[in-house]
């Protein structure tokens, strides 16, 4: 008889795990539009399984709970039955005695409180408020509803050119979103459910690198009305390009030399090469569309004056000024906003940070833009000082991983104090007071001092990112509506009180991602058209590849791989390889069509106009 | 072509033929549920399902194309355990009180576990909250529903309706009133489509049979029945009589055998419609006013229910006509109640007709004089008759084919075609060109605009008198949407617009016997024109007893009493 034992999982415990990692992924790519109610219910019968038994509360009142959430979705629940639901669950909150009972409580009553109008209607009406407008995952998470799985299909076949007039007809960025987009698509992948979301983003950069210039469709005839559109990013050359391939004549004003927004002036050439930025563009004047360059919209030529000119008005100067962190010293010279940092790049303003140490506030995607391209001008050192844990940054973790390799230093769990600076005015340091991670407020850890002595983090450029604001001021004297910094529009995008004039992107939403910005000028586009009487559709004629009957067999994603860090960081070039050929179409044949199997066979499997 | 092995059979298939059609064109049947030829072909029951050499997976039939050497088996082991699981899975949601449901015997359901041999299930019985209001003509029994969603498609997508629409998701996902609305507040036309495409009980008529044999009891009452033209052509078709054998004096027979003191024809009033829609029709056309407006048929409550909700605005523009069926209501209380020298109140008037809807039109109020209760009191679907004929255990092929009572016992072939899409336009047409010229077409000379039409409208234009009539025919409303917007826009116009609720009008009715899969309209409707043609009397203004009624009570088309008995405001 041994004394201890070293501990190995049996068979069946192994199996679970398995089971346990398949749940993990398919509820990560839950559906969207389920019933919250029946959703509860079925979480609540999976926490009650996890019981332990010894407790009261949660071994029985766990599943009483679960009875009476049934009755509501039966229609066999009157109102005293919520009342039920929310006490019970406030008594196993306060009486369990381990997180299994108490936390399995909670999420009942998070949701009793959360959501409740779904509670009453199948209570009072015996019917659910929920429904599936879009049920393919990917078209649904993506905000411009582009065909994600029709245009999966064409690269599977090669066909890059179709591929690319497919996406263009809800996004007239192919290319940028295939080398920059967030793809939100692929957060709700069902192929989850198998082994791994498909990596789509690379499915469109495969397309747009194989398929080269694509002309864009014939416009519709001339309607003779003028739109003008103030801003030259992504959001307003989107509307710019629908609007024109309705027949309507769009003058574009753009502040700087070139058009292309944060895409050319925010975002690195090395994530983003701008003769591949070009492409996009190019289609998008190849439609027609005038520019007036150099037009700065208050100075120049104000809002008033562009609505006597102009049949219909889009605001869409994105969110282009610096957030100021407030900080003593923060005027010293050296210290540099990344807007205006990253801008002066690409613009060829910025001098070489050779020899220097180079400091970057801020935990975001701009923050890791300014690092990595610090590192490409030569910096000494560069170190990004971020107040929270790496776990806590908003940047994508690809980014981090990115800069990390690039060998920027991550310090964190740092707060910013104050800017040291010497008799010249020139920054010398920035200190920073060491801080420990907190409770969590708003779904998100808070930090406070640790009570260690602030630190002096010594720095001849100093960038700080921590956010953007936009320039309204003009827009607000002209009579646009303003809250809390955004230009405040309708969801139609345009204003009750002023009829013609629209506003959408970063100026609207506040920063945001560029399929968001396409989104709101593709809304905008439609209700400009519709504003000036017409109804006019986009449609695209590309013929989609039925799908393949074929077993799905667990199969690993392609991932894009990247320059080596050493060499790239001696260069602006493209740090991201394109996938191969044969991956692109692995990687496509992954697609589980949810187009065509499941729901969306029935509806809204696709939409082939708006 | 495409080379494919069926259960060791090679045949070579059109490419693009789906694997059911290949497997029918060998007769090899597929046993299918949800599935209905370009309406709904979602593979949600998976019943079909087959076994193809290489798959891991099963494969439905229905909507999936035969490839270049595919091997496929239909009845492989897999295939028939699969099959027999899906369909114990349906049964353990299905209220299955089959001796009580109106689709025993013809319900696609219960015919495939028949044909499965399904004997017993290991599964529970799941049923849930049954919740309906039961006075609606359009019933839905919650538990016999499959979801197979064809309801919801057919409203969608050849009605354009959306009434039905997936309700709640996940396990408890079914079928619902759309946007968490109530049956009565859907607009809902009653045109009963989604009855005719369901493969079970779940949807169903209000069932009124026992109202009518109430009356039948009451020795006071007097039991008047009518008969519309589209029930001729369909009624034998559930009782084994072929198209021959079904004549329309052999319902009078039954109906007299059921206890019904008088029986009539619907196609009589049809013509007395006529009379009142013609002489409508040309005397707005001769004043001009159709230069500007249409004037649009009222003959179908479908239709006239879906321009009340749809286009209320545009109300103003349907015939004030009454349809035939509340025109021999009215006849029935004023002229008939008066020969018989009885009440009107006395007078029970039941009518058979291949429709839901009229079971909400004869909800309108009678006026004459004073109120007068209403013109019909009980609508009886064609399947109504169909159960009653079963039920009394009259032997069909016993009926003779009897005439009709006096004095409204005549009726003209134009009254008959009624029934079918373009019947009613053509019927209006024959006498609209003799009020105008005098003198009598040729009876075929508006035979152009018969026939279903999928998509779209069927326009014509006629010389009357040396005037240009322009005319629209449309059924099935998602068209008749279509043509609204058109006329609407000021894209087209016509003078006289017919319009049909269902698709190849009341010939394809909601009320008409259910053969799943099959579309029977354009043959039934065939079957129309073809008495048309072999009537003895083509016109409607030549019904001898048309004219004995306008002589004796009625007085002239559009008069005074014509008017108070025969027309409507069509108020919401």
């Amino acid at each position: 008889m041994s004394r201890l034992e070293l501990q190995t999982p049996n068979h069946a415990q192994l199996v679970v795990e398995g089971l346990y990692k398949d749940l993990e992924r398919r509820i990560e790519s839950s559906p969207p539009g389920l019933c919250p109610v029946d959703i509860s219910r079925a979480f609540l019968e999976l926490c009650h399984a996890q019981s332990c038994g010894k407790c009261v509360p949660c071994r029985v009142g766990l599943g009483q709970l679960k009875n009476l959430l049934t009755d509501v979705l039966d229609g066999k629940a009157d109102i005293r039955t919520l009342t039920a639901i929310r006490e019970t669950a406030q008594s196993i909150m306060e009486s369990a005695d381990c997180a299994i009972g108490y936390e399995a409580a909670n999420m009942v009553y998070k949701g009793a409180v959360g959501f409740k109008e779904d509670y009453l209607e199948h209570i009072m009406y015996h019917r659910c408020l929920s429904t599936l407008n879009q049920p393919v995952p990917c078209v649904f998470r993506c905000p411009a509803r582009v065909d994600i799985p029709g245009y999966i299909a064409l690269v599977r076949e090669g066909r890059y050119e179709d591929a690319i007039r497919l996406i263009r007809k809800d996004n007239p960025f192919p290319t940028t979103c295939g080398f920059i987009c967030e793809h939100p698509c692929e957060d709700l992948c069902r192929r989850n459910m198998i082994d791994d979301a498909v990596n789509i983003r690379g499915l469109k950069r495969m397309a747009s690198d194989a398929a080269g210039y694509v002309a864009p469709p014939e416009c519709a005839p001339s309607t003779g009305r003028q739109v003008a559109v103030v801003g030259g990013g992504p959001s307003g050359l989107s509307a710019a390009y629908y609007l024109q391939l309705m027949g309507h004549q769009v003058t574009v004003y753009e502040m700087l030399p070139e058009l292309g927004g944060m895409l050319r002036y925010g975002i690195p050439n090395y994530r983003l090469p701008k003769e591949r930025l070009d492409q996009d563009i190019q289609a998008i004047l190849d439609t027609g569309v005038k520019v007036e360059f150099g037009k700065d919209i208050g100075k120049d030529i104000s809002l008033a004056e562009l609505k006597e000119q102009y049949d219909a008005v889009l605001i869409s100067i994105g969110a282009s000024t610096d957030k100021k962190m407030g900080l003593e010293g923060e005027d010293a010279d050296g210290v540099i906003s990344a807007v205006q940092f990253l801008r002066n790049v690409a613009l060829g303003q910025e001098e070489r940070l050779d020899g220097q140490e180079v400091a970057v506030i801020g935990g975001g995607n701009v923050s890791m833009d300014a690092v990595r391209t610090a590192v490409r001008l030569g910096a000494k050192k560069v170190s990004i000082l971020y107040r929270r844990r790496v776990a806590d940054m908003t940047a994508l973790p690809d980014e981090i991983q990115g800069a990390e390799a690039e060998g920027v230093e991550i310090r964190t769990l740092m707060a910013p104090s104050r800017v040291e600076k010497n008799e010249e005015g020139k920054v010398e340091g920035i200190w920073v007071t060491p801080q420990m991670i907190s409770v969590i407020r708003n779904g998100r850890p808070s930090v406070r001092p640790s009570g260690e002595e602030d630190v002096l983090i010594p720095c001849q450029t100093l960038i700080v990112a921590i956010g953007q604001d936009i320039e309204y001021q003009h827009f607000e004297e002209s009579g646009v509506p303003v809250q809390r910094g955004r230009i405040s529009v309708e969801k139609f995008g345009g204003f009750e009180e002023m009829p013609g004039v629209f506003a959408g992107g970063d100026c609207a939403s506040g920063p945001s991602t560029v399929i968001s910005a396409v989104a709101a000028g593709k809304v905008i586009a439609a209700n400009i058209d519709e504003y000036l009487g017409y109804h006019h559709e986009i449609r695209s004629d590309v013929e989609i590849p039925e799908p393949i009957l074929e077993d799905k067999q667990p199969c690993g994603r392609v991932n894009m791989t990247e320059r080596e860090a050493g060499e790239r960081i001696c260069d602006f070039e493209g740090v991201e390889n394109c996938m191969t050929t044969a991956e692109a179409c692995q990687e496509a044949s992954r697609c589980l069509r949810c187009d065509h199997f499941g729901y969306g066979i029935f509806k809204g499997g696709r939409d082939i106009k708006w | 072509m495409v080379n494919v092995t069926i259960n060791h059979r090679e045949i070579s298939v059109p490419e693009g033929t789906t694997i059911m059609e290949a497997a029918a064109s060998i007769h090899i049947q597929i046993p299918k549920l949800c599935y209905l030829k370009d309406v709904n072909e979602i593979s949600a029951c998976r019943i079909c399902v087959v076994e193809v050499e290489g798959q891991s997976r099963l494969v439905t039939s229905c909507n999936n194309v035969v490839e270049e050497g595919m091997v496929i088996y239909t009845n492989s082991p897999r295939v028939r355990r699969n099959r027999r699981h899906t369909i114990e899975m349906l049964l353990s949601q299905h209220n299955m009180e089959c001796p009580m449901c109106v689709r025993s015997g013809n319900c696609s359901l219960q015919s495939i576990a028949n044909d499965l041999n399904v004997v017993g299930s290991f599964y529970k019985q799941e049923l849930v909250l049954q919740e309906w209001d039961m006075h609606f003509p359009l019933i839905r029994e919650a538990n016999k529903c499959i979801k197979c969603m064809r309801c919801i498609q057919i409203c969608d997508k050849v009605q354009g309706m959306n009434v039905w629409d997936v309700s709640g998701t996940g396990s408890r996902t079914t079928v619902g009133v759309s946007g968490c609305r109530d049956i009565t507040s859907a607009d809902c036309t009653l045109c009963g489509q989604c009855v005719t495409h369901c493969p079970t009980g779940a949807l169903r008529e209000r069932d009124d049979t026992t109202s009518f044999y109430r009356a039948l009891e009451r020795e006071d009452t007097v039991v008047v029945a009518q008969i519309a033209p589209a029930v001729r052509a369909a009624w034998g078709e559930s009782l084994g009589l072929s198209r021959e054998e079904a004549a329309v004096g052999k319902i009078a027979d039954a109906l007299r055998r059921m206890g019904v003191d008088y029986v009539f024809d619907t196609s009589f009033s049809a013509d007395l419609t006529i009379m009142e829609e013609a002489h409508e029709f040309v005397e707005k056309f001769t004043k001009g006013e159709l230069e500007e407006d249409t004037m649009f048929t009222s003959c179908c409550p479908g239709w006239v229910s879906f321009m009340k909700t749809q286009y209320p605005q545009m109300t103003g523009c349907l015939s004030t006509a009454k349809s035939p069926q509340q025109m021999f209501g009215a006849v029935m209380k004023s002229a008939f109640a008066k020969k018989l020298g009885i009440e009107p109140e006395r007078i029970y008037a039941v009518s058979i007709m291949p429709c839901l809807a009229k079971k909400a039109e004869r909800e309108m109020t009678l006026f004459y004089e004073e109120f007068a209760g209403h013109d019909v009191d009980c609508v009886l679907t064609t399947r109504e008759l169909d159960r009653m004929l079963k039920a009394d255990y009259i032997d069909p092929h016993t009926l003779e084919d009897v005439e009709f009572d006096r004095p409204f016992g005549e009726s003209s072939g134009a009254g008959v075609i009624f029934g079918a899409t373009g019947g009613v336009m053509e019927a209006a047409l024959r006498s609209a060109y003799f009020m105008v010229t005098g003198e009598n077409p040729p009876a075929d000379a508006f035979k152009e605009i018969r026939g279903v039409k999928q998509k779209g409208w069927t326009e014509a234009e006629f010389d009357i008198a040396g005037k240009k009539v322009s005319i629209a025919v449309v059924s099935g409303l998602k068209n008749t949407r279509m043509l609204m917007e058109a006329i609407r826009k000021k894209k087209v116009h016509y003078h006289f617009v017919e319009v049909m609720a269902c698709p190849g009008g009341c010939s394809g009715g909601g009320g008409q016997p259910i053969h799943d899969g099959y579309e029977l309209a354009g043959e039934r409707g065939e079957n129309l024109y073809f008495l048309d043609k072999n009537a003895k009397i083509r016109f409607s203004h030549e019904n001898p007893d048309i004219r004995t009624l306008y002589q004796e009570y009625m007085g002239e088309p559009g008069g005074k009493r014509a008017h108070q008995l025969l027309h409507t405001e069509h108020r919401i």
